[in-house]
C-alpha cells in the first residue's frame, strides 16, 4: 500500500481506507497508553535527536532541492532549530509532566488541588511548506512531549522534504503512534474529516478557515499558526554601527531566510520621510555585502508562486516604485533582492502578505505614524521595530496588537523556548515553543480532593433561612458571624 | 426551541452596527485601563448585592430555583468572581518577566496580556446569571469590549440582563443583545475577537464554525454524562449526601457537572441505593414532586424529553425510587434506575434532569472501560479511600476536572481551570483562567545593538555553520565566538 512504504502520493485521491486504517492504528497505539508514559517520550524525542544528526546531510540536501535553501542557511533556521528544542524538551520533560500543585486558602474548597496535564489523544499536524522541516517537527516535539500519538502530513508543495520525512520518520519514531501521510488537498481533505483530538496547521489563512469549520464538525480544538504583513519600524538610530546592525538584521530577515518566504519574515518597512534616503542605501550596500552571490539566497517554490510575484512587479504603479532590483529568472525560480519605495497602497504588494523578496518602504511624515498605519491593517504575527525611544516602545507594545513585539532585532523570537510563538487575530491563534508546545498538546486537568472528615449539615436540602444565613456568613469568610449565627446569637444584615 | 419573540428585529444591520459600535469604543482606548475595567467591575458588585432579590425572583420564574440555590451556585458564586478579580487586577495586568534564552543573548523577555477586542459571550438557560456574568467578568477584567447574549430558554433572566445591566456598567462598551436563533445566528455572522458559548454540543458546533468564517478562538463550555464512580469502602452517609446534593440540589440534575450515572459494585448496590432513598426523602420528603427545594424541569421540551427517557422499553421497569412526573407543573421527581440497558437513550446522551442511572460491575476496575467508551466528561467524579485506585482514576479518566469525595465544589474554587475536554468543550476559565481566556499573551522581547553575530549573515562559511551550531546548542565557547568575531 502506498502509503505504508512512504511512495509520493501527490495530489491523487488516496484510498480512504488506507488512510483511515492507518490512522485507526495510531488510536490503537494510543487507547494501549504507551504513549504516555515518561520512558516512551524520552525514548522518541531521544530518537528524533538521532534522526536530526544522523540524517543532518540529507535533510540539508532536501531543503536545498525544494527551496533552493543554502546548507548553512537550512541548518540554522531548520534542522539545528529542531535540534535544540528536542534537546529543550528532553531537559525538561519530567519537570512539565509533574502535576502542578496548587497553594490554595484555607477556606477554599476543595482544600487540596492539582493540575494534572494529560495528553488530548491522537493529533493531526498539518504544516507548510517554507520550512517543511521545521515547522512539522517543531509541532510534533510538543505533541510527543505531550504523550500524544501524532499524524503528520507535510506540504506537498516541498515534495523532496514529505518524501524524507515518509521515509525517515517511521525509521526511528514508533511508527504505530506516529505517522506520516503525504499528499496535497485531497488527502488534508480525507484527514479532515475524521475526528481528531486537536489540530495544529501551519499555513494561510485561507486554508486555515477550511480547517477550523472541518474541525468544529468534531469539536476538536485548533493551533492555527498563519501570517500577515509583518511591518519593521525602522526609527532614527544615533551611531553608524547601530545603524549597520539594524540594516543588516532586516535584510537577514527579508532575504536571508526563505528569500523572504516567512511568516515572520519582514513584509514591509517604515521609516519617516527624511530618513528614507539613508536606508535605501544601507540596504543597498548589505545587499552587496551578504547576497552578491545568488547561492546563498533559497528559491522561491514554485512556479505558481513566482508568477503571482512577477505579477505583483508588473502593475505600472508598483514596477515604478522599485528603486533597486527587480530581476527575475523564471528558469531558477529566482527574484533578485528587490526595494520598492512608496508602491501604492491599494495594490496587492501592500494589501496581502507578500511572501517573497520583494521589500516596499512605506514613508511617513513622522515615525510615531507608523502605529496608526499599522493599527489601520489586520494583526500580524510580529511587529519589528528598531528605536532607541524607550517611549516610543511602549506606545508601540501598548497601542499595536500582534503575535509579539521584537525591539532591534528580527526572527530571533523563533529561537527563544521561553516565550510563546503564535498570532492574534488574522494571524491565527494558539501559542507553542519551549513549555508552550506541552501545554498546546495537553489538557490540563484539575484534580481536587476532600475528605469525609469535614461536613456542613447546612450544605443540603431541607432548606431553611437559617441555613442560608449559615452560608452566607462562610461565603464571606466571616467565621465569627458564623459561630455567632450557629448558636443562635446574630442574623445575618447586608449592612456588616 | 421556545423563546421570547422580540418585539424589534434584531437582523444582520443591527448586528453589524452594534459590532461597530463596541469597536469604536474599543478602537479609542476606554475598556484597556485599569480604572475602567475596576469600575466596571465594581458596577457588577453593586448590581448583584442591590438586585439580588430582583434576580433571586427571575431565577425562581424561570426555573423555580429555589431561593437557598439561587444565592448558594449563582449570586455568592457571581459575586466572589466579581470581588476576585477586582482584587487580582492590578496584578493580572503586569506584564510577566520572562527569563530569554542563551540562543538570543543578550536580550529581555516579557509576556504581554492584551484584550482581544470586541468578545461575544452566549450564555445558557441553567445557570442564566451566574453563566452570563462570569464569563462577561472575564471579558471586562482582560479589558474587552463585550457583547451578552443571555439565553432566551431563560426569559425572565434575559429581559433582567437588559433592564439593568445598563445601569450599572458603561453600555457604550458592554450591550446586552436578546433574543433566539435568529438573533443568535446575526449575531455571529460578525466578526469577533473571541466567542465563548456555554451550552450544548450540537450548538457549539454551530458557534465554533462560524467563528471559523473570521478565523475567531473560541471557548466552548459544553456537557457530557459526568459519571460518579462509588467505592464501598466509603462514609456512606456522607457520600450519598454529597451525591443527592451534587444531582438534585443543582437544578435538579439540569448543571452540565451534575452526576449523570453512578457506577458502582454489584455487591455494593443495593446499599447504594437504600442510603440514597433516605436520603431523598430527608431532603425532598415522601411527595417530593411537593417539595419547595427543587427546581422545575426548564420547559416542556425537555420535560417530555426526559419523560421520553423514562418511558423507554427496558427502560421504565428499571426505576427503583422515584419516576413521578407532573406535566402541569413541568416537575419530575429525584429518580433512580438500576441497570439500565448498556444501549439505551438514557445512557447515550447527556440527562441534564432528575434521572439517575445506577450502572453495576463486578470489578470496580471494568468500571473504566464503560467511562472511557463514551465521549470525555466535564467532570468525572470518584468515592473512595482507596489510594490505589484513586491514582488509577485519575491517570485513566479523562475529563475537564475531577473531584474525589464530593461532587461539583471544584467549579467554585476560583484557583482550578473549569473547562471540558474533547465533546465537554474548548478552554477554561474562573479566577485567572478567565483572565487568561479573553488575552491574548504578547511576547515581547527586546535586544540592543552590541553582541552582533556575523555568523548568521552570509557569505556563508563552514565556519559559521560550526559556530552557529554551538550557539544553537548552547555552548559558550560559540557564544563568545559568535559575539566577537569579525567576518
Amino acid at each position: 500500500m502506498a502509503l505504508i512504504t512512504g511512495k509520493k502520493c501527490g495530489d491523487e485521491e488516496m484510498g480512504a481506507l488506507g488512510l483511515e486504517s492507518e490512522v485507526a492504528e495510531a488510536r490503537t497505539a494510543f487507547d494501549s497508553g504507551k504513549t504516555k508514559g515518561f520512558e516512551w517520550r524520552k525514548s522518541q524525542l531521544k530518537a528524533l535527536l538521532r534522526l536530526l544528526q544522523e540524517k543532518e546531510d540529507d535533510m540539508l540536501k532536501v531543503l536545498k532541492e525544494d527551496l533552493g535553501k543554502h546548507r548553512v542557511e537550512a541548518f540554522r533556521d531548520e534542522v539545528g532549530a529542531v535540534a535544540k528544542s528536542v534537546d529543550n524538551a528532553l531537559l525538561n520533560l519530567k519537570k512539565w509532566m509533574a502535576p502542578e500543585k496548587l497553594s490554595l486558602p484555607l477556606a477554599a474548597i476543595p482544600t487540596v488541588a492539582e493540575i494534572v496535564p494529560e495528553p488530548l489523544g491522537v493529533v493531526l499536524v498539518i504544516s507548510s511548506w517554507n520550512f517543511p522541516i521545521g515547522l512539522s517537527l517543531e509541532p510534533l516535539i510538543g505533541a510527543i512531549a505531550a504523550g500524544n500519538a501524532a499524524v503528520l502530513k507535510p506540504s506537498e508543495l516541498a515534495p523532496a522534504t514529505s518524501e524524507f520525512l515518509a521515509d525517515a520518520v517511521p525509521k526511528y519514531l514508533d511508527c504505530e503512534a506516529i505517522k506520516v501521510i503525504q499528499g496535497g488537498p485531497q488527502v488534508a481533505e480525507q484527514l479532515l474529516e475524521l475526528k481528531w483530538d486537536k489540530i495544529f496547521f501551519t499555513g494561510s489563512a485561507r486554508v486555515g478557515r477550511i480547517v477550523m469549520t472541518a474541525a468544529a464538525k468534531h469539536l476538536t480544538p485548533v493551533t492555527l499558526e498563519l501570517g500577515g504583513k509583518c511591518p519593521a519600524i525602522f526609527d532614527s538610530l544615533k551611531s553608524s554601527r547601530d545603524k549597520k546592525v539594524a540594516v543588516g538584521r532586516v535584510a537577514g530577515a527579508k532575504w536571508g531566510s526563505c528569500l523572504g518566504q516567512a511568516c515572520i519574515g519582514v513584509d514591509y518597512l517604515l521609516v519617516n520621510d527624511e530618513y528614507a534616503p539613508t536606508l535605501i542605501e544601507l540596504l543597498k550596500g548589505v545587499i552587496k555585502e551578504f547576497f552578491s552571490n545568488s547561492e546563498h539566497l533559497a528559491r522561491i517554490v514554485n512556479k505558481h508562486h513566482f508568477q503571482r510575484l512577477c505579477n505583483i512587479l508588473q502593475d505600472e504603479l508598483v514596477a515604478a516604485s522599485v528603486v533597486h532590483g527587480g530581476s527575475v529568472n523564471a528558469e531558477e525560480l529566482f527574484i533578485e533582492p528587490t526595494i520598492l519605495l512608496n508602491p501604492p497602497l491599494d495594490k496587492e504588494i501592500m494589501t496581502e502578505e507578500i511572501f517573497g523578496p520583494l521589500l516596499p518602504i512605506i514613508t511617513l511624515k513622522k515615525i510615531e505614524d507608523s502605529i496608526e498605519f499599522i493599527r489601520a491593517r489586520p494583526k500580524p504575527l510580529v511587529i519589528y521595530a528598531f528605536t532607541h525611544d524607550e517611549k516610543f516602545k511602549r506606545r508601540i507594545v501598548e497601542d499595536t496588537s500582534s503575535g509579539c513585539v521584537i525591539f532591534n532585532d528580527t526572527l530571533i523570537q523563533y529561537v527563544c523556548d521561553t516565550i510563546p510563538f503564535g498570532g492574534v487575530g488574522q494571524s491565527g491563534f494558539g501559542q507553542y515553543h519551549g513549555k508552550f508546545s506541552f501545554d498546546n498538546f495537553s489538557n490540563r486537568k484539575p484534580v481536587g480532593r476532600r475528605s469525609f472528615l469535614i461536613e456542613f449539615s447546612f450544605r443540603y436540602p431541607p432548606w431553611n433561612e437559617k441555613k442560608l444565613q449559615l452560608l452566607r456568613h462562610i461565603y464571606r469568610f466571616d467565621y465569627i458571624g458564623f459561630v455567632l449565627c450557629f448558636l443562635g446569637l446574630k442574623r445575618y444584615s447586608y449592612r456588616s | 426551541m421556545e423563546g421570547k419573540i422580540s418585539t424589534e428585529v434584531f437582523n444582520r444591520e443591527k448586528a453589524e452596527a452594534t459590532v461597530k459600535a463596541l469597536r469604536q469604543s474599543f478602537r479609542a482606548g476606554k475598556t484597556k485601563t485599569y480604572e475602567w475595567r475596576a469600575s466596571q467591575l465594581e458596577g457588577i458588585a453593586r448590581l448583584i448585592k442591590e438586585k439580588e432579590s430582583d434576580i433571586t425572583e427571575a431565577l425562581r420564574s424561570d426555573l423555580a430555583k429555589p431561593e437557598m440555590e439561587s444565592y448558594l451556585h449563582e449570586i455568592s458564586l457571581a459575586k466572589s468572581a466579581c470581588l476576585f478579580a477586582l482584587k487580582n487586577l492590578k496584578k493580572w495586568m503586569k506584564p510577566e518577566k520572562v527569563p530569554a534564552a542563551i540562543t538570543t543573548f543578550p536580550s529581555s523577555a516579557k509576556i504581554v496580556s492584551e484584550p482581544l477586542g470586541v468578545v461575544l459571550v452566549i450564555s445558557a438557560w441553567n445557570y442564566p446569571f451566574l453563566l452570563s456574568i462570569d464569563p462577561v467578568i472575564g471579558a471586562i477584567v482582560a479589558g474587552n469590549a463585550v457583547v451578552l447574549k443571555p439565553s432566551e430558554i431563560a426569559p425572565a433572566t434575559s429581559e433582567l440582563f437588559a433592564k439593568i445591566l445598563p445601569e450599572y456598567v458603561d453600555s457604550s462598551c458592554i450591550k446586552v443583545v436578546e433574543g433566539g436563533v435568529p438573533e443568535t445566528t446575526a449575531l455571529l455572522e460578525q466578526k469577533w475577537d473571541k466567542i465563548f458559548y456555554t451550552g450544548n454540543g450540537k450548538v457549539g458546533r454551530i458557534v465554533m464554525a462560524a467563528a471559523a468564517k473570521h478565523l475567531t478562538p473560541v471557548s466552548l463550555e459544553l456537557g457530557g454524562k459526568s459519571p460518579v464512580l462509588v467505592d464501598s469502602d466509603v462514609n456512606l452517609k456522607v457520600a450519598v449526601k454529597r451525591i443527592a446534593v451534587g444531582k438534585w440540589g443543582c437544578n435538579n440534575g439540569q448543571a452540565c457537572i451534575a452526576p449523570d450515572y453512578i457506577i458502582t459494585t454489584k455487591s455494593f448496590a443495593p446499599q447504594l441505593v437504600e442510603a440514597l432513598k433516605v436520603t431523598l426523602e430527608k431532603f425532598y420528603g415522601k411527595n417530593p414532586l411537593e417539595s419547595a427545594d427543587l427546581s422545575r424541569i426548564v420547559n416542556l421540551n425537555h420535560f417530555k424529553r426526559l419523560t421520553d427517557l423514562l418511558d423507554e422499553e427496558n427502560v421504565s421497569e428499571k426505576i427503583v425510587c422515584g419516576g413521578q412526573t407532573d406535566e402541569k407543573q413541568l416537575k419530575i421527581a429525584p429518580t433512580l434506575l438500576l441497570d439500565v440497558p448498556h444501549d439505551s437513550l438514557i445512557m447515550k446522551d447527556e440527562i441534564f434532569g432528575p434521572l439517575l442511572p445506577i450502572v453495576t460491575v463486578d470489578n470496580l476496575e471494568d468500571s473504566f472501560e464503560i467511562i472511557n467508551s463514551m465521549s470525555k466528561p466535564l467532570a468525572a467524579y470518584l468515592f473512595t479511600k482507596n489510594k490505589k485506585l484513586e491514582q488509577e482514576f485519575i491517570s485513566n479518566v479523562s475529563a475537564g476536572g475531577i473531584l474525589v469525595n464530593d461532587i461539583a465544589l471544584h467549579l467554585a474554587n476560583l484557583y482550578l481551570p473549569f473547562g471540558g475536554v474533547g465533546e465537554s468543550g474548548i478552554g477554561a476559565y474562573h479566577g485567572k483562567f478567565s483572565f487568561d481566556a479573553f488575552s491574548h499573551k504578547k511576547a515581547v522581547l527586546s535586544r540592543g545593538f552590541a553582541g552582533e553575530a556575523g555568523a548568521r549573515y552570509p557569505p556563508y562559511t563552514t565556519e559559521k555553520q560550526w559556530i552557529l551550531k554551538g550557539l544553537i546548542n548552547g555552548s559558550i565557547v560559540a557564544l563568545f565566538l559568535a559575539l566577537f568575531k569579525r567576518f
